[in-house]
């Protein structure tokens, strides 16, 4: 099933890029650097997503012990830090000629680094256990003290002074003129279907390496 | 739901509001300490020592930017107060009249002498045409 999601996300995701970097209008402010706002924003969004449907399968696992939950979670928790550092790395160039400076300690920046170094820390604190039921165990409650983090990253333009500047989509509408919006919104649900067949690939593989030594396995290999 | 259930699941609830109520008490104790800059209100308020570095932010005062060779200087605003301010080196593209600025510098006699100049950006994102459109409007 995993193929087929992985052509419609990159085909969609190609359709949103080609469409937004080609024939998007320039920005009234930023030219042509804003460009990267197809990169940037549906790489952030789902860097927090990911941490959502973590924080699902970690509850589960916690409360009605279903293993392939903490499967899951240690399948996606690599996905994650991979996208929150695309996330980081293009609000860094997407700064230097917009803000000019590629890193400041504000609380919106901040905040999505911590997001980073929890990715980084499941997957540390799962590596560090040879009993592999006590890792699941432990990451999951992991993963659900970190859930704070995410209203925090939502709300920190709100609450704080930050150079970030603040949400531009929202339930009340979007600042963002359509010609710009439509090519965006395309670009977010071609990252996700992606995702979602990355996901797939890497958690078969790592149900398969988990239960190698069990009878099914050897069965279906 | 079997008994055991319902304990794990009060016990990771409680595992929850306990850390989150933490990091909530240690947010609200750093509350403006975690703003990235002052504003020029608070500047002026908190009687600043000329030899600390901070940061100041706030709109740029329509029709204050005065360049002379690589020297700029302009009123940084927050509508309330508004600060002189002094720098010299490249502004970023986006510096420019009724946008927002940060500047990182240190503030003596009166006037905020910035080292470093940041440009903000609103959250706004339409074509160079529609733009001229709403000023007419």
């Amino acid at each position: 099933m995993y193929p087929y999601l992985l052509f419609i996300g990159i085909t969609t995701l190609m359709i949103g890029w080609i469409w937004g970097v080609l024939y998007a209008p320039e920005d009234f402010q930023q030219g042509n650097s804003y460009r990267i706002i197809f990169l940037h924003v549906p790489a952030s969004i789902f860097a927090q997503t990911i941490y959502y449907f973590m924080s699902i399968c970690a509850l589960m696992h916690i409360v009605w012990r279903v293993k392939l939950a903490a499967y899951l979670i240690k399948s996606a928790a690599p996905i994650g830090a991979m996208i929150t550092f695309i996330a980081l790395f293009s609000g860094s160039i997407w700064g230097i000629p917009t803000w000019g400076t590629w890193w400041q300690w504000d609380a919106r920046i901040t905040s999505t680094l911590i997001l980073f170094i929890m990715y980084l820390g499941i997957l540390t604190l799962h590596g560090s256990f040879s009993n592999l039921e006590k890792a699941d165990r432990l990451m999951s409650i992991l993963v659900i003290v970190g859930v704070v983090n995410l209203p925090i990253i939502k709300k920190s333009v709100d609450w704080w002074s930050t150079l970030h500047q603040p949400a531009s989509i929202s339930t009340s509408g979007s600042s963002i003129d359509p010609s710009m919006l439509m090519p965006l919104l395309i670009s977010i649900v071609g990252l996700g279907f992606t995702l979602i067949s990355l996901g797939i690939l890497s958690s078969r593989l790592y149900i398969l390496n988990r239960e190698k030594n069990k009878k099914w396995v050897l069965e279906h290999v | 739901m079997l008994q055991v259930r319902k304990n794990r699941l009060w016990k990771i609830f409680t595992i929850f509001l306990v850390s989150s109520g933490g990091v909530f008490l240690i947010l609200f104790s750093l509350n403006s300490t975690l703003d990235l800059f002052y504003t020029p209100s608070e500047m002026l308020e908190a009687d600043i020592k000329p030899e600390y570095r901070i940061k100041l932010g706030g709109m740029v005062k329509n029709g204050s930017i005065k360049r002379k060779g690589t020297a700029t200087n302009f009123l940084v605003t927050d509508f309330v107060k508004e600060v002189p301010v002094t720098f010299n080196g490249v502004t970023p593209d986006l510096f420019k009249e009724d946008s927002g600025v940060v500047m990182l510098g240190y503030y003596l006699d009166g006037i905020f002498k910035a080292e470093e100049i940041f440009a903000k950006h609103d959250e706004n994102y339409m074509p160079p045409e529609l733009s001229f459109e709403e000023e007419k409007i």
